[in-house]
């Protein structure tokens, strides 16, 4: 289908305010607290118990399925407690707490993987515990594997960082050119069937574009996309299409199309693992926000709490209206400062209390200002209208013809709404009402069977 | 500390832009043209704005008083209902009539369909034509000696140069080019001054209030076809800039509840718009078709919504 320059469309506010603040490392947390599920897919399952000596680096819990991730131990010390966490999306899963014994000592048996192929890179990253670091949490060696499959043509490689605040993936592409440049390297030698690399980068970051163009300057399958500054461009299907314009289809992945999108810290997170083996303890974040009194880039031990990571940067010069896990457009609330920072946390975004009380909602006057805004020309007012209906199956079969499944809750309607109405958040409620109607469906399905 | 924190879900940012900063931007682009009104005629037309208005907002407060529903007064979009209102009224319209307008625009086009965003017609339009078709028999407003008191004049009013035309008078007898562009001529109050809509117009766009493509595909449709019909460039800008062509096209065709959501709609919208205007003023009984042809697309809208919405992207085809 063919549609006319770039997608996403909505202006949202940068505040890269530490776009050029390197990452500094903060003083080592007195205890961390490593939840089982820090990933999409199934959670991780312990392999210590309470008491044990644990070192950076060491495994502490095992993937348990193929969609899921190991997690190693951030800090030295002893573990103090195996406990029950609420994540912020309401799933209780196990945690782990270690208590520090301040010697950061890292674990004596990491040595680099031996890779000598796809198969074994693929097992490589595995092992890593990464997981998308772009915020989504996928677990990279799944996406890898498709690779295996000699369907994948081209690599996306995300820079976008289109959230607000956020410019920790800026650092990357500045301070670490070379761990992204040996990452490619690594890519190409084992994925022979992948023709182009492409960065996406937005063209609010033109340090790191000019980086990143001089440091593949003489490769030829190296490719720098400048992106417009419009949110919101690291979305996977909004930078597929920006980048190479090809459409990834209802109820398809990117390798469908050819394409694995991978983020450039996660690239360079690969070449730093394939030649250490280090795993994935540590995370470069960016702690800003209204309420934050000197923001700045930061290397955090997975697991620290928020409380450590306010204290140690300086603190608040205004209470904390909202604590939030990534940037604002897309973050997720903290309930409390003592909740601990996990793979995925690319920001602590925290924002004053004027910022974080909602203006009050009044009555949609049919502006069209979100239909404008969606990136991927959903119509949220007919999926509200939807949500309106009567019975259930209306409902959904409303919402199923409308697309619902689409939207990726980027949040450009709600943002652009001049009646504050609560557009992505009512999506999510319908997606909801989706995936209940269909288990309700599969029950009756079952039930008529075994009569 | 902790007991202050707030949790929701995403985005947690906002666009400053509320409701009532679009309506207060209308407000202010309509003040060009309503200035223009009052120099253009007189002191009564300043009343005529001030009854209208006023009467629209109470009518909405005491409305909302009676059903017990929150107060949405604040809005100001009972207030852009009345101005517009009053702006396409001509001097003969008696005050009492213009308060007429006002309620039944309010209360009957608005408030009985649910309020703000729910109306499927244009309130103000309506009004007009409602009052249009009231009280025929009041004679349509002039301005400094019209020569054309003996033909049929509406409370519509505005075509008067263009009945002219209609009536074969020659265009040497009906207001010059810059006249009418100023507002020099008859009419309803405030569609005269093309100058002032204009100023008001761009405003709005560059505000993002409204699309240009809408204004644009309104009036270029209607000076394409006038231009085919009469074979004239003159006429066809007198046929742009008579009437209450500009007025309509930049504030009426572009009212959010009565036209399709998405760009494409409200295109398809203003193009509609314009061919039924042409149809009316050169076939129609009537001399001026601007405020019908707002309304049947009125209704016509929500089909063209559902006929141009863009398909979702990478969305696969329903089956049917």
């Amino acid at each position: 289908m063919f549609r006319f320059g770039f997608l996403g469309n909505t202006h949202v506010p940068h505040r890269k305010n530490t776009a050029q603040m390197s990452p500094i490392r903060i003083e080592p947390p007195k205890e961390v607290l490593l939840p089982m599920c820090q990933h999409i897919g199934a959670p991780a399952t312990p392999i210590v118990k309470v008491g044990d000596t644990v070192k950076i680096g060491q495994k502490i819990a095992e993937a348990s399925g193929y969609v899921s991730s190991p997690i190693y131990a951030s800090v030295s010390g002893k573990v103090s407690k195996i406990e029950n966490y609420l994540r912020p999306d309401g799933r209780n899963v196990p945690a782990i707490r270690i208590l520090s014994d301040g010697e950061m000592s890292v674990y004596e048996d990491i040595k680099a993987p031996e890779v000598n192929d796809l198969e074994s890179l693929v097992a490589a990253v595995r092992e890593s515990g990464l997981v998308g670091l772009g915020g989504a949490g996928f677990p990279t060696s799944v996406k890898m594997d498709a690779v295996k499959k000699g369907a994948i043509d081209t690599v996306v490689l995300n820079g976008a960082e289109c959230e607000p605040y956020i410019t920790s993936d800026t650092r990357t592409m500045i301070d670490n050119a070379a761990g992204v440049k040996r990452g490619i390297e690594i890519l190409k030698q084992y994925m022979p069937t992948v023709k182009a690399y492409i960065f996406g980068i937005e063209d609010n970051k033109p340090e790191a574009i000019a980086k990143m163009k001089e440091t593949f300057s003489d490769a030829g399958d190296v490719f720098v996309a400048a992106l417009p500054s419009l949110y919101p461009q690291g979305g996977e299907k909004v930078l597929i299409y920006n980048t190479t314009k090809r459409t990834v289809p209802e109820g398809k992945l990117p390798a469908d199309v050819g394409v694995m999108v991978i983020n450039v810290t996660s690239l360079a997170f690969i070449a730093k693992y394939i030649d250490t083996g280090m795993p994935l303890v540590e995370k470069c974040m960016t702690f800003d926000g209204s309420a934050v009194a000197s923001p700045k880039n930061l290397i955090v031990p997975i697991g620290t709490s928020i409380s450590h990571i306010v204290e140690c940067a300086g603190g608040l010069k205004e209470p904390a209206g909202k604590i939030i896990f990534g940037g604002p457009m897309m973050g997720v609330c903290a309930s409390s400062l003592d909740e601990p920072i996990s793979k995925t946390t690319n920001a602590v975004t925290i924002l004053n209390v004027k910022e974080s009380t909602e203006p009050p909602v009044t009555a949609c006057i049919h502006c069209g200002r979100c239909v404008a805004a969606c990136p991927l020309s959903l119509n949220p007012v007919a999926f509200a209208r939807a949500l309106t209906l009567e019975g259930k199956e209306e409902r959904v079969t409303r919402l199923e013809e409308n697309k619902l499944g689409l939207c990726m809750e980027c949040g450009c309607c709600s943002f652009v709404c001049p009646a504050n109405r609560p557009l992505v958040q009512n999506h999510r409620i319908g997606k909801m009402e989706i995936r209940e109607y269909k288990t309700h469906l599969a029950e009756l399905a079952r039930a008529k069977e075994s009569k | 500390m902790n007991e202050q924190i707030i949790v929701t879900t995403s985005p947690h940012l906002k666009h400053p832009t509320t409701t009532q900063m679009i309506m207060a931007d209308v407000l202010i682009a309509l003040s060009p043209a309503a200035i223009a009104a009052v120099i253009l005629h007189g002191w009564y037309a300043l009343l005529m704005i001030v009854v209208t208005v006023a009467c629209a907002v109470g009518a909405e407060f005491i409305f909302n008083l009676c059903i017990k529903k929150s107060q949405t007064v604040a809005d100001l979009s009972a207030a852009v209902t009345g101005m517009l209102l009053a702006l396409s009224l001509p001097t003969s319209a008696e005050l009492w009539q213009c308060a007429v307008g006002a309620v039944f625009a309010i209360v009957v086009v608005k408030c009985l369909f649910g309020g703000i965003g729910c109306n499927f017609a244009n309130p103000a339009v309506t009004s007009r034509v409602f009052l249009l078709i009231a009280f025929m028999s009041i004679g349509g407003g002039k301005f400094g000696g019209d020569p054309f008191t003996g033909s049929y004049v509406d409370l519509v009013g505005g075509a008067t140069p263009l009945e002219a035309l209609k009536n074969g008078v020659p265009t040497t007898e009906i207001p010059s080019m810059l006249d009418m562009f100023l507002g020099l001529r008859g009419g309803a109050i405030g569609e005269g001054c093309i100058l002032a809509l204009l100023i008001g117009g761009i405003y709005l766009i560059v505000k993002r209030v409204i699309k240009w493509q809408v204004p644009v595909a309104f009036i270029a449709t209607v000076f394409v076809l006038s231009w085919l019909i009469t074979g004239s460039l003159t006429l066809a800008v007198y046929h742009v800039l008579g009437g209450a062509l500009v007025l309509a096209a930049f504030f009426m065709a572009t009212d959010y509840s009565t036209t399709p959501l998405n760009l494409l709609g409200k295109i398809v919208f203003a193009i509609g718009c314009g061919l039924i205007t042409v149809l009316i003023r050169f076939f129609g009984s009537y001399p001026e078709g601007i405020s019908f042809a707002i309304l049947l697309m009125n209704i016509l809208s929500p089909y063209i919504e559902k006929l141009c919405a863009k398909r979702p992207f990478g969305g696969v085809k329903n089956e049917k």
